[in-house]
């Protein structure tokens, strides 16, 4: 059972187990149009909760994507390093950008869940 | 007896519709391939006589194989650049409104005083004795830009407007480090409305950049400067006027704040345009500012340069300006490259865009302290007769109040209609004028940032603002045909971009035998 | 006012339009104090007669390169220009255009950029190229900070061969910058040992060929070298024409090859409007300065070109971007493409071989005089000689008699102890008659020391 969490900068991460899968939301893609780069983490990477660990570029803007936890990372997206299309076509999905071993499960509790994060977009209009 | 050569002279009524052509051509609307396309390896020019034989001193680096580059004689290549040239957009074609950018009628005397071979043949590096005239015109064109800044100093070496920046805020950089306070003032205080190259540039120079917010007219208070400002800060960078189109109220109190914390103010010359003669940027207390020769100054853009960027500066940064500088010897002016100055550096290998100097100072002569007065008068009276015509039907995002040499709507005036500030845009091409600046400033949403200049007669002006206000009415009546293909009638429609971006391509390559073969499965 | 289309009545008739009663009701945000009450004290206009008189005088008082015997080079070349390019870069259309943005009404501007990238990418031997930079010397610059970037390292070091102002403007922008260089002393015979200067702090080498004394250099060792050690070989040059007859760059294992291309389509200009070169691999593309336009099609499938990868520049990122780099040299690039198209690479390698020709047989009179001597091995159009006495004082007494014979190297470098060194350049403008001039005049001088 997968439980997803928000950031005011519109990432999400799918949480599972210790596992977090990040990507930004279909907001976001919305918001940035065709996206036509990503520039990924490195297997092993350490980030901080708040730190750049990604660059997302559409053809008119950029974008950094922070990590939503702090954790090093396991694994990531290399598909969209051909095809960053992804991103824009199934952001929640085959869009995503990396997976990060969550070190403290504590910094999910500041994160909004789906609820919070829809009634934050709605202050947005 | 009877001449039977008598054929139809007036046309039928037009039967409409699109005609396909054969070549793709329309009239005078032609497609023209790349060069690589049709130059042939082996075809030149340009004839030479044949180089005398010697013994080569290339060493083991004599060039092997073929660039790949091909050759077109002259008429050749006449045809080819003069039909590249007619899928363009100009200045001397018609009304380009682009907003901070000055698009201004570039006068053809300039052109010509350009290439005097005094100007245009005469080198860098050649004695100092035999460029006499060439340091004259650059000391000219230094009092004209200090007298109309009321400024001290002037670094004319710069290549651009950013470069300029960086000049400014290098000077800052040695005057801070000069006090001792190199480690501590790393901050530079930018607007969020600030063009793109003043953070550029000051994060280029390692300051970190502190935005500071706008109020809700558009202009930066003191208040919300002091808010910021600490002794962490090495310079304020301002526009001024900023890039709404609005002169900065507060701008001599926001000068005394920055000179009380210890700090240095930059200004973005950039929109020097709406107030030469009117007001010197020196009197309000600036420390440093770059003028766009190829803006205010009448140098033409040239399709993106070259530009110019000379700085004035204040007494207190004059003294670190970069090398090389003029100073008068006992044989005439000299030229001081070297060392054994405050002088903070070198901006580029030689003198700055000499040819640009003297465009500029025929254009200042030309007008004398009257009419570039009259001109910027004349660049602030068209925008806000442009705003007035246009106020009824689009928004303006700080009221409808004056503004300066420059006009700015939001697109609040277009929710609901399905037309987007892109779309308005494309479709005044349609209409025979190039769009204005677009989705700048960031801090308005789906800006729209018209700058008619003072090159623009009353006339024109009424054309423009009467095909604005009709394609203003066709937005909001619903008609978004006429927007989301638009433009229908320029030599490409919308390009994709977005294939552009994913998949760059660069240059030409030859096309490889198979390859549409693979491309076919 | 010849260049101002509103008469007083439009201007009475605007005003009211807008709703004011005076032009400064308009400047009513201007402090009241500051608004200029007279005019500024500077002269009356002029008619388009008196700045031509004007300007011409002070003109005059300059020697134009046409007009005697001309072996100025370091940095800038005087080569023939077909008159074709100069009518050609006057077309309205060119310019007085604006940047590329809006590309459906500038495929003019955008197809020229593009052939002039292709042709910049085939002559330096690189992948891709960019649409130009200001001049040679800020696109080394721009090349250090982007090696910086790519390595993540902070060093550079600057070979002894790189002409000096090149030097100086690395040097100002790597202090501004916080960031290390390291700059080799002059070095007149390419012999020094630049590979053992590299170690894991180095981003990059610089490095040019042919050099500021004109001697060529081979690169590739340097380029192994760097590439071992993790870092980024930058090659420079300031002759663009040596490109048509010496090995380029990109076949000696360059990451970035900058240059200063001026020599095609450009006038001497007294330094400048130039046009700077930058053309760099293909991986590392975005990591590039400047505009880079694109191909693609647009919405009925015919081929175009847009101005692409913005978001590297400052409109976009601000303080991110990969330089602050703007307006940059659109009409300088277009003289070049169309110099290089007349040409084409026969032509362009015709004109190289002039030129080395013309230097050869200027260094071989030169061999007979005594008081002289070439110090080079190798050299293109340009080479350094070793004269009796003091060369800025023998580049004076040459200019007295009408020949503008070269540069001292004590005006790049002052204080050096290089005061008996000169450099000279030949190209295709000099006759056999200027050569022997020079010649006489060297000896007649140098003799006498």
């Amino acid at each position: 059972m997968s439980d997803i969490r928000y950031t005011k900068d519109h990432e999400y991460i799918r949480i599972d187990g210790d596992l977090g899968t990040v990507g930004i939301t279909d907001y976001a893609q919305k918001a940035l149009g065709d996206v036509v780069f990503v520039e990924l983490p490195q297997v092993g990477d350490a980030v901080a909760k708040g730190a750049q660990a990604a660059v997302v570029e559409s053809v008119k803007a950029a974008s950094e994507v922070y990590a939503p936890v702090a954790g090093d990372v396991t694994d990531v997206n290399a598909t969209l390093e051909r095809e960053p299309g992804a991103v824009n076509e199934d952001a929640a999905g085959k869009g995503w950008f990396f997976r990060i071993k969550i070190a403290n499960a504590g910094d999910l509790n500041e994160l909004m869940d789906e609820a919070a994060y829809k009634a934050f977009l709605a202050t947005l209009e | 007896m009877m001449n039977k050569e008598g054929r139809p002279t007036t046309p039928k009524a037009e039967t409409s519709g699109e005609h396909q052509t054969f070549t793709g051509n329309r009239a005078l609307q032609m497609e023209e391939p790349l060069i690589f396309e049709t130059g042939r390896l082996d075809v030149s020019g340009v004839d030479f006589e044949e180089p005398a034989p010697v013994a080569s001193r290339l060493g083991s680096f004599a060039r092997k194989g073929s660039m790949g580059l091909p050759g077109l004689t002259e008429p050749e290549v006449m045809r080819h650049y003069v039909r590249l040239s007619q899928k363009n957009y100009a200045i001397d074609a018609g009304l380009y409104p682009l907003g901070s950018c000055t698009m201004k009628h570039n006068p053809r005397l300039n052109e010509a005083m350009a290439r005097l071979p005094g100007f245009a043949d005469v080198h860098p590096l050649q004695p100092v004795s035999t460029v006499q005239g060439a340091l004259e015109l650059m000391q000219d064109l230094s009092r004209w830009l200090m007298e109309l800044t009321g400024t001290k100093a002037v670094a004319l070496s710069p290549k651009a407007g950013a470069h300029g920046e960086m000049c400014g805020m290098m000077a800052i950089r040695a005057a801070i480090e000069a006090r001792g306070e190199g480690a501590q003032r790393t901050v530079v205080i930018v607007p969020e409305s600030a063009h793109g190259t003043n953070p550029a540039t000051a994060a280029l120079i390692g300051f970190s950049v502190r935005a500071v917010p706008a109020r809700e007219d558009g202009t930066v208070s003191v208040e919300a400067v002091k808010a910021v400002l600490g002794p962490d800060v090495a310079a304020i960078m301002l526009t001024n006027p900023n890039t709404c189109g609005l002169f900065e109220p507060e701008v001599v109190e926001i000068a005394a704040a920055v000179h009380e914390a210890g700090a240095y103010f930059y200004c973005d010359g950039a929109n020097f345009n709406a107030i030469v003669g009117k007001v010197r940027p020196g009197d309000l207390g600036i420390d440093a500012m770059h003028i766009n020769l190829h803006k205010t100054f009448s140098t033409p853009h040239g399709g993106g340069g070259p530009g110019s960027g000379p700085v004035v500066l204040s007494e207190r940064l004059a003294a670190f300006a970069p090398v090389p500088f003029i100073r008068a010897g006992k044989t005439g002016l000299e030229l001081v490259e070297g060392e054994g100055t405050q002088a903070f550096g070198r901006m580029c290998a030689f003198h700055g865009q000499m040819g640009m100097f003297v465009r500029a100072l025929s254009y200042m002569l030309s007008h004398g302290a009257e009419g570039l007065r009259q001109a910027s008068e004349d660049a602030v009276l068209n925008a806000n007769y442009v705003r007035v015509g246009l106020a009824d039907l689009m928004s303006q995002p700080f009221g409808n109040k004056p503004c300066m040499h420059e006009a700015l709507f939001d697109d609040e005036w277009l929710k609901g209609t399905g037309v987007t500030t892109l779309d308005f845009a494309k479709a005044m091409i349609d209409e025979g004028y190039h769009p204005m600046t677009m989705y700048f400033p960031l801090v308005v949403h789906g800006a729209m940032l018209i700058e008619p200049t003072e090159s623009e007669s009353r006339a024109s002006l009424d054309l423009f603002v009467a095909t604005l206000r009709d394609l203003a009415q066709a937005a909001l009546r619903g008609d978004a045909d006429r927007f989301t293909g638009a433009p229908y009638h320029a030599p490409r429609n919308r390009l994709d971009e977005t294939r552009a971006a994913r998949n760059p391509v660069l240059r030409w390559t030859p096309p490889v035998a198979g390859v549409e073969a693979q491309a076919a499965e | 006012m010849r260049y101002l289309p509103l008469t007083d009545q439009d201007r009475s008739d605007m005003l009211a339009r807008v709703g004011v009663s005076h032009i400064d009701a308009l400047f009513a945000d201007v402090p009241a104090d500051k608004l200029l009450k007279a005019r500024v004290d500077l002269p009356a206009r002029k008619t388009e007669l008196e700045v031509s008189r004007y300007l011409g005088a002070l003109a005059a008082k300059n020697k134009a390169a046409s007009s005697g015997p001309f072996f100025v080079g370091c940095g800038a070349y005087k080569h023939h220009v077909p008159a074709s390019v100069d009518h050609l870069i006057q077309r309205s259309e060119f310019l007085t255009s604006y940047t590329p943005y809006q590309p459906e009404v500038t495929q003019g501007t955008l197809q020229y950029l593009f052939e002039f990238q292709t042709q910049v990418a085939a002559l330096t031997g690189m992948d891709v190229a960019n649409a130009s930079m200001y001049d040679g010397s800020t696109a080394t610059a721009e090349a250090v900070l982007m090696a910086h970037r790519v390595t993540r390292r902070r060093k550079a070091i600057v070979s002894g061969g790189v002409h000096p102002h090149y030097v100086d403007v690395v040097r100002t922008m790597s202090h501004m910058a916080n960031d290390g260089v390291d700059v080799l002393g002059p070095d007149l015979h390419a012999s020094e040992d630049i590979i053992a200067h590299i170690d894991a702090q180095t981003s990059c080498v610089v490095v040019q060929s042919p050099d500021v004394f004109g001697n060529l250099r081979d690169l590739t060792p340097i380029a192994e070298a760097c590439h071992k050690n993790g870092a980024l070989l930058i090659a420079v040059f300031t002759e663009a024409v040596a490109l048509g007859l010496v090995t380029p760059p990109g076949d000696m294992g360059a990451d970035i090859v900058v240059g200063e291309g001026q020599s095609i389509g450009n006038a001497l200009n007294f330094g400048g409007p130039y046009v700077g070169l930058f053309a760099t691999r293909q991986k590392y593309v975005r990591q590039m300065p400047g505009r880079l336009c694109g191909e693609t099609v647009d919405a009925q499938g015919r081929r175009g070109f847009v101005l692409t990868l913005s978001t590297r520049e400052q409109h976009i990122r601000r303080e991110k971007a990969t330089s602050n780099i703007c307006t940059n040299s659109g009409l300088c690039a277009l003289a070049f493409t169309i110099h290089m198209t007349l040409l084409g690479e026969a032509g362009l390698k015709k004109l190289a071989q002039i030129n080395h020709a013309n230097a050869v047989q200027l260094a071989d009179l030169l061999g007979a005089v005594t008081s002289v001597e070439v110090i080079n091995t190798t050299f293109f159009n340009e080479f350094t000689l070793r004269v009796k006495g003091n060369a800025a004082q023998v580049v004076e007494q040459l200019a007295a008699r009408g020949i503008l014979g070269g540069v001292p190297v004590s005006r790049l470098l002052p204080g050096k102890g290089l005061d008996d060194l000169l450099i000279l350049a030949s190209t295709e403008v000099n006759t056999s008659d200027d050569r022997h001039q020079l010649v006489q005049a060297l000896r007649d001088i140098c003799g006498a020391a």
